[in-house]
């Protein structure tokens, strides 16, 4: 793998941005299309089959629905493998499917596009999700719905991976609102729970919301440069204004907030948690809450260009990582303090993506390693719940280590790979991340430094909490016990990713890897050594887990949390009051206006109209008296009118 | 001069068509104006115009007007009573202010001297008018033509009526006379004439059956209304009394017995 | 010649007057007949005053269309009279609001 080789082409392409220009596929490449193709045809025979022979798909429909996301994991398993058996320069295949649709001078068609970055997120999303897929047929076993339940599994996948292949925005964008439906049908899949409903409905309206800027940005690039390729995209990016630049980043910024959560879309996610756990775990912290980044690390063609809009991400990123933590700190719900910690999560890779081309291969490693070990947590929080009945307040947990000796060990696992313990996943990860922004900016880096120590905190809190302690919370009826092989064994690959993910970084295989699509960084010297930054990190994550064994651990847990908190705590509980500020500021606002709107229309336009036409039925009410009947009275105002007239010839020629 | 006596006369007559409450003496007092509306373009130089006046407003019209008036009943007078609210009292402030407005505007305007008709006149009135009319207005004159004719065409159309059963022949006349009879025993042949085998053959005396009495249906119906008819045996009796007053012998008969007296003549008597 | 006009527009303002407060529809006829009358009057006179003989054909004009109106015209109030029996122009008022 030479550097010189990447720095050529780069300078071929008369910038250092790298350019999309992929090769046709050919030979194993040409399965491309499979991997959408096995889950969806799934989510069909799922979905559709039903009506056909629902008995038979009832019995078999989960591992119908296992068995596609597992092909699709071995598909895409031999292609990474071709792919790496390929030279750098050929590492970008594009394939051509079908014409999707042609109007005027737009002629879109559906475009697969395989590279090192969608390469390793089609792993991410089929390897996850098929151990989800896994997990989900022990912990939806007694649910009569469990055929659907894979059928929007499957069908979530494949737009997932429709997402993450597209060549164009539009075939990314039809990716997009899939997993956005996806993710609605799935949080509200116990819709009989009027709170799951309502998060769905509260999931979907605010990644609408992004969804429109991603689709303002779709409409920009078209008149901008008349085509929606990435390829294309690529090469005239430089070429287009400033403004629309910048008009660009934001927007597509907008996008990648709705759907990843970040700050100010960020209200929807602790609601998500709702759904089934399985969900969590794939959906709202593996993989469809990541496509965010993917959308800004796939357009850095675009941010690189346009320093507001990169500054713009890393502001949104800091803000969300702190925000997220902070939430994490104060749920007593363990999937909602799991959600504030992906939001925080989601924040650094969003930090990274925002820093350029140092940070972008970050962020996609951060990405990978979260996705295994934040994806192992939700399981295993879904292990303990099951054990549990179902109950997701931590107050009511302890010392459950060792009554689930499995989920505690590979929930260790996993706590560990978050804070960034030495060795771990995410300590090779995030501690990337905080170098690098560091490097870029003091004070960004400081944020995330902080972060890195509350996350230290949160989640000793929440290992403290459900797996320490003694027992005498538990709720009378409680009888935890391990949960069955069909769902261990996932959490046990994933603990095992969770360690050894960090395996990506050595000899820097991610970075190289994915220069292709990122670009070469510059090298940026840190303000301190390498090893100095580490060691802080790691002082600050101990800081942080010091003070939750102090704060936490050494005290007794109330059963019932206490209502006599500080403001911090209060404001953490409800959620920093994200839901009251997008009430406050745009709800009430906008009922106020709709009200007034229709109160406008209700006395002002229908009122001039009804009280106009009522005005006219007045007048002409009483003028249609003047037509009485009589000739004779018509004679005398034609008599009048006579004498108006000769008077007025007398006045005109008299004057 | 002809004008200063005429004009007094014409006003008046006008002024007596909104007074007077018979159609009939409205229209006599119309022919009144129209005449000397006739006298007055002769006296304007206009001859042809004074015949046609005569001929056709006053011979023709006039009596159109008449005619209908008989049609629609020559006794029917206007109630005198206004039914449309204020109609009367606007209709003369505006009558009296457009006529106050005219003669005014009308008596400052200066004419200046009259140019006559003598010239244009020359030759014959008639045979002028007949240039003129005849080549100027000659589509005027057509067009006039077209108007009388549609005129008369609308007249017979306004006034024809449908007839809507068929029209009764003398042999259906007779059918239905008989029917009568054997239904209603109506009498089928004419009435009796009055007088017949009466003391008196006055139209007032019923006719005597060869019984005697008296046959109701022999005077007319207007009179039996009125209550003057007489049986022949009462006036006898009357006759005879008027003798014995006179001194006179009832026996002997009058030569001069048909006409009936006038104090014998009412019912009152009778009794 | 001023005085035949003034006669004119004092007969033309009768007619005028009895249109408006009579009601038999036969004399509200001869009112209209009295207003046409005296404007051929003022025809007649505008001829002598001017010389021509161009009011006289007017005049004359006037007076074959008041024929043709006056046909109709009473025809019309026959029918009406035939299946109203009355000739007053107030009865015939059903056309109103």
């Amino acid at each position: 793998m030479t550097l010189d080789a990447i720095l050529l082409a780069s300078s071929e392409a008369a910038s250092e941005i790298p350019v999309v220009h992929p090769v046709a596929a050919e030979g194993v490449f040409t399965w491309l299309w499979l991997i959408i193709a096995l889950p969806l045809a799934g989510a069909a025979v799922l979905l559709l089959g039903g009506a056909v022979a629902k008995g038979a798909l009832d019995k078999v429909g989960h591992w119908i629905g296992t068995a596609s996301a597992a092909g699709s994991f071995v598909l895409s398993l031999i292609l990474f493998i071709a792919l790496l058996g390929r030279g750098e320069e050929e590492r970008q295949i594009g394939q051509h499917l079908f014409t999707w649709f042609q109007v005027g001078g737009l002629d879109v068609g559906m475009d697969l596009l395989y590279d090192p970055l969608s390469a390793l997120f089609l792993l991410l999303i089929t390897g996850v999700g098929s151990l989800i897929h896994v997990y989900s047929i022990g912990y939806m076993e007694h649910d009569d719905r469990r055929r659907r339940f894979f059928g929007y599994l499957n069908l979530f996948v494949a737009a997932m991976l429709v997402l993450v292949l597209g060549a164009n925005y539009l075939v990314v964008f039809l990716g997009w609102e899939g997993v956005g439906l996806a993710s609605y049908l799935l949080i509200g899949f116990w819709q009989h729970k009027h709170s799951a409903a309502a998060a769905a409905k509260k999931a979907f309206v605010i990644n609408r919301v992004g969804d429109i800027g991603l689709s303002l940005a779709i409409a920009l690039m078209f008149t901008t440069f008349g085509t929606t390729d990435f390829a294309a995209i690529s090469e005239q990016a430089s070429g287009a204004s400033q403004a629309t630049l910048n008009a660009l980043g934001l927007l597509l910024l907008l996008g990648a907030c709705g759907k990843s959560a970040q700050v100010p879309l960020q209200a929807w996610l602790l609601d998500a948690m709702e759904g089934p756990t399985p969900v969590s775990a794939l959906i709202h912290a593996a993989t469809m809450v990541t496509a965010g980044v993917y959308l800004v690390v796939r357009s850095n063609f675009i941010y690189e260009l346009t320093p507001v809009a990169q500054t713009v991400v890393v502001i949104v990123a800091t803000v969300t990582l702190l925000w997220g933590a902070i939430l994490g700190c104060a749920k007593d719900d363990i999937k909602k303090a799991l959600a504030g910690s992906t939001m925080s999560q989601i924040g650094y890779m969003m930090l990274a993506a925002g820093l350029g081309v140092a940070g972008y291969p970050f962020a996609i490693f951060h990405l990978l390693t979260h996705g295994f070990f934040k994806a192992n947590m939700f399981l295993g929080a879904g292990s303990v719940m099951h054990g549990m009945n179902d109950d997701v307040d931590m107050r009511h947990y302890g010392g459950l280590r060792n009554y689930m000796p499995v989920t505690f060990l590979t929930f260790a696992m996993g706590y560990l790979a978050i804070i960034g313990f030495p060795g771990f996943s995410g300590f090779f990860s995030k501690d990337k991340i905080i170098e690098t922004a560091l490097a870029e900016n003091w004070i960004i880096g400081l944020c995330a430094l902080l972060g890195a120590g509350i996350t230290g905190f949160y989640m000793t809190r929440l290992m403290l909490m459900t797996f320490f302690g003694d027992t005498s919370r538990w709720d009378k009826d409680a009888h935890p016990h391990e949960s069955p092989h069909v769902m261990t064994v996932p959490l046990i690959v994933l603990a095992a990713l969770s360690v050894l993910g960090g395996v990506l970084l050595l000899g820097d295989f991610v970075v190289e890897f994915l220069a292709p699509v990122t670009g070469v960084a510059e090298h940026h010297e840190p303000p301190l050594p390498a090893i100095v930054i580490t060691l802080m990190v790691v002082a600050v994550v101990a800081i942080g887990v010091a003070a939750a064994w102090f704060l936490v651990g050494k005290r007794e847990i109330p059963r019932v949390a206490p209502t006599e908190v500080s403001f911090a705590t209060r404001a953490a509980r409800a959620d920093l009051y994200g839901d009251a500020i997008n009430e406050g500021v745009v709800v009430a606002p906008g009922r106020a206006l709709v009200s007034g709107l229709t109160s406008f229309d209700r006395v002002g336009v229908d009122g001039v109209v009804e009280g106009g036409s009522l005005g006219v039925g007045a007048v002409s009410g009483a003028l249609r008296r003047v037509q009485n009947g009589f000739v004779r009275s018509y004679a005398l105002s034609l008599l009048g009118g006579a004498l108006l007239v000769v008077l007025a010839l007398l006045a005109v020629n008299l004057a | 001069m002809t004008f200063w006596i005429l004009a007094p006369i014409m006003v008046a007559a006008a002024l007596g068509i909104l007074f007077v409450r018979k159609a009939v003496h409205a229209a006599m007092l119309l022919a009144i104006v129209m005449l000397s509306l006739a006298v007055l373009y002769a006296v304007l130089d206009a001859p042809f115009l004074f015949a046609v006046q005569i001929i056709v407003y006053t011979g023709a019209i006039l009596m159109l007007f008449l005619f209908v008036l008989m049609l629609v009943g020559v006794d029917a007078s206007d109630s005198v009573v206004e039914t449309i609210k204020g109609q009367r009292a606007l209709a003369t402030i505006l009558g009296l202010a457009l006529g106050a407005v005219l003669v005014t505007a009308l008596s400052q305007v200066t004419l200046g001297t009259a140019v006559g008709l003598d010239e244009a006149n020359a030759g014959g009135n008639i045979e002028q008018l007949a240039n003129i009319l005849f080549s100027r207005y000659v589509f005027a004159f057509e067009a006039t033509s077209a108007l009388l004719i549609t005129a008369a065409i609308g007249a017979m159309v306004l006034a024809h009526r449908e007839r809507l059963t068929p029209k009764e022949t003398q042999a259906s006349l007779a059918a239905q006379r008989m029917r009568d009879y054997a239904e209603t025993g109506k009498h089928p042949g004419p009435l009796p004439a009055p007088g017949v085998y009466a003391r008196h053959n006055a139209v007032d005396t019923p006719a005597l059956l060869p019984d005697g009495s008296a046959a109701e249906s022999s005077v007319s119906r207007v009179l039996v209304a009125r209550g003057v008819i007489r049986s022949g045996p009462a006036m006898a009796d009357d006759i005879d009394e008027v003798r014995r007053q006179l001194g006179q012998d009832p026996s002997e008969m009058p030569e001069t017995s048909g006409k009936s007296g006038a104090p014998a003549s009412t019912e009152e008597d009778v009794k | 010649m001023t005085e035949y006009i003034v006669l004119s527009a004092i007969l033309f303002t009768i007619g005028c007057v009895g249109v408006l407060t009579r009601r038999n529809a036969i004399v509200v006829f001869m009112c209209i007949e009295l207003m046409l009358n005296a404007c051929n009057l003022a025809l007649v006179t505008f001829a002598k005053q001017h010389g021509n003989l161009d009011g006289q054909i007017a005049a004359f004009f006037v007076m074959v269309v008041a024929a043709a109106e006056v046909v109709i015209g009473l025809a019309i109030i026959m029918t009406i009279f035939r299946t109203r029996r009355s000739a007053s122009v107030d009865d015939a008022s059903l056309l109103k609001y």
